[in-house]
C-alpha cells in the first residue's frame, strides 16, 4: 500500500510526519536539528530515502544535512557556498550597492534522475549545484551575471532564490524565482538566463512594469503541461501559458490576492490552490478565517475550502514554501502555518484536519508519495 | 593540551560531549586553536568563523580568563593560563535574538 512522508521545516527544527495512503493516522518524528532554523527538507525523486535539509542559524551559519535512510539518521555534508569570481553588488533596501554575501539555503531541487545532483537556491540570490551528494557546491554564475543582477533588491525576507522549477519535459529548461527580482528562465541547462516578467505589475516599483524587481512569492506548474505556470506574487495571482514569456492576472473573485503559497493539483492541471492573506501589512487570513481557495478553471473563479479549518480568531500565516501536494489517486494537500499547525486533506481540499497543532512556526512543507 | 568549550548547538552538531582537548603546535592564538578545532571537527568549518575571510561570525564571542577576547587580533598570543590548559578557551553564542 502506498504511504506518504511529509517533510516539515520549522523555525526550531525539522519534523517528519508519516502515514499510510489513507492519511488518517500519523506518526511524528522530531525535532531533528532542534533549535536550528530548517528552511527546507526535500527528498530525491530518484531515491526517496535520500533527503537533504537546510539547517541554518543566525549564530552559526549554514549546514547541509543529508539522510540516506528516509530521515532516521543524518550526516552533515558540504556547507561552503562561494560565489564564482568577483561577487559584485546588488542593491540594498536603501538603494545603495551592497556586496553579494551568502546567508542561507532557501530551497533544494534534487535531480529527478540522480540522487547526488541537487540544485540549491540561496540568499543572497544565486543558484548552486552539487553533483556529489552535497559534499561540494558550485555556483551557476550565469544567473547573477546575466545583466540585471546589480539592480536586484531584497524583499522583506531577504534577497532569496526561493523557487526552482525544472521543466519535466525538457532537461535544459528551468525556472527560478527571486524576491524581489522576479522569474528567470534558462533553456541551456543553467548557463544563460532571461527575465520572464512581462505582464507583471508591481505598484511599489517606480516603473510598475519594469523587467525585474517584482516580488514573486512562488511559482508552480503541473508536470504534464510545463508551459503553463501559476504565480502568487506579492499582490496578484498570475498565469502564464507560454512558459513565462507573458503573464495574465487570474486573481478573479479571490477575497484578497495577496499571499505566499500556490500549488497545482497532482492530476488536474487546471486545479490550483492559494491561501489568501489579508495584505502585506497584515500577514494573516482575512476576517480571522483560514481558507484555502481552489480554482478548477486555472484561475479567475475560486471557491473557498473551509471544512476542518478554523473559521474564527485565526491569525496565522502560510509561508511560500509551506504547501505541497502528494500524488496518490485522491490527491492530498498539506500546508503548515506560522502557528505551528500542519493541515492535511486527503480529498483534494474538500476537507481538512490537523496532523499536528503545536510545532514551531512552519517554514516549509514537502511531501513524498512512497510505494 | 588546550581546553575548548563550545556552545551547546555546536557540541550537538559535532557530536561532542563536554570539553574538547586540542594539541596546538607553536604559539597558542585564536587562529591556531580554531585551525586545530576545524581539522579535528570539519563540520565546524563556517560555524565559528566565515569561510574565505576567516572572520569571527558576528554572534560568536571568545572568552577566556574572565576576559572578552572577541575583538583581539586573531594572531595575538592567548593568556598563558589558556596555553597551559589551566583555563579553557570559551566559544560562546552571543545572547541575541531571544
Amino acid at each position: 500500500m502506498s504511504s506518504v512522508r511529509v517533510l516539515v521545516g520549522t523555525r526550531k527544527g525539522a519534523f517528519i510526519l508519516t502515514s499510510d495512503g489513507k492519511r488518517a493516522q500519523w506518526e511524528v518524528s522530531g525535532p531533528h536539528f532542534a533549535g536550528w532554523e530548517i528552511y527546507h527538507v526535500k527528498g530525491s525523486p530518484a531515491d526517496p530515502n535520500r533527503l537533504y535539509a537546510s539547517q541554518t542559524s543566525g549564530w552559526f551559519g549554514q549546514q547541509i544535512q543529508r539522510s540516506d535512510d528516509g530521515g532516521r539518521t543524518w550526516e552533515a555534508v558540504g556547507n561552503e557556498f562561494a560565489y564564482e569570481g568577483e561577487p559584485g553588488t546588488h542593491l540594498w533596501y536603501d538603494g545603495t550597492p551592497r556586496p553579494w554575501k551568502f546567508t542561507r539555503v532557501w530551497r533544494f531541487e534534487p535531480s529527478p534522475a540522480d540522487p547526488d545532483t541537487v540544485y540549491a537556491g540561496v540568499e543572497d540570490a544565486a543558484l548552486f549545484r552539487t553533483t556529489d551528494g552535497g559534499k561540494n557546491w558550485k555556483e551557476l554564475p550565469g544567473l547573477r551575471g546575466h545583466g540585471t543582477g546589480s539592480s536586484w533588491q531584497p524583499g522583506a525576507g531577504g534577497m532569496c532564490l526561493h523557487t526552482i522549477l525544472p521543466d519535466p519535459g525538457n532537461s535544459e529548461r528551468m525556472f527560478v524565482a527571486i524576491s524581489a527580482a522576479g522569474v528567470f528562465r534558462t533553456d541551456d541547462g543553467g548557463q544563460t538566463w532571461r527575465p520572464m516578467n512581462r505582464g507583471l505589475r508591481s505598484e511599489f516599483m517606480p516603473d510598475p512594469t519594469a523587467e525585474v524587481g517584482h516580488c514573486v512569492h512562488r511559482i508552480a506548474l503541473h508536470r504534464s503541461r510545463p508551459q503553463v505556470l501559476f504565480m502568487q506574487k506579492h499582490w496578484d495571482v498570475m498565469r502564464s501559458d507560454d512558459a513565462g514569456e507573458s503573464w495574465q492576472e487570474v486573481s478573479g473573485d479571490l477575497p484578497t490576492d495577496f499571499g505566499f503559497a500556490i500549488e497545482v493539483h497532482a492530476h488536474e492541471p487546471e486545479t490550483v490552490y492559494v491561501v489568501p492573506i489579508k495584505s502585506d501589512g497584515e500577514h494573516f487570513p482575512p476576517d480571522g478565517r483560514l481558507r484555502v481557495f481552489r480554482s478548477r478553471s486555472g484561475g479567475n473563479e475560486w471557491e473557498p475550502l473551509t471544512k476542518g479549518l478554523p473559521q474564527h480568531d485565526c491569525y496565522v500565516n502560510v509561508l511560500r514554501g509551506a504547501m505541497a501536494v502528494d500524488s496518490l489517486d485522491s490527491c492530498g494537500l498539506y500546508f503548515g502555518t506560522t502557528g505551528g499547525q500542519v493541515y492535511a486533506s486527503a480529498d483534494s481540499g474538500d476537507s481538512w484536519s490537523p496532523i499536528v497543532r503545536d510545532l514551531p512556526a512552519v517554514l516549509s512543507v514537502e511531501v513524498q508519495t512512497l510505494p | 593540551m588546550i581546553r575548548v568549550m563550545l556552545p551547546a548547538h555546536l557540541r550537538t552538531l559535532a557530536r561532542i560531549d563536554g570539553e574538547v582537548q586540542l594539541q596546538v603546535d607553536g604559539q597558542v592564538t585564536q587562529r591556531t586553536i580554531l585551525d586545530a578545532l576545524e581539522v579535528r571537527y570539519p563540520v565546524l568549518r563556517g560555524a565559528v568563523r566565515d569561510y574565505g575571510t576567516l572572520q569571527r561570525r558576528a554572534f560568536v564571542r571568545f572568552f577566556a580568563c574572565e576576559q572578552d577576547l572577541s575583538n583581539d587580533p586573531p594572531d595575538d598570543p592567548l593568556p598563558s593560563a589558556v596555553a597551559s590548559g589551566r583555563e579553557p578557551f570559551l566559544i560562546v553564542g552571543a545572547i541575541a535574538g531571544g
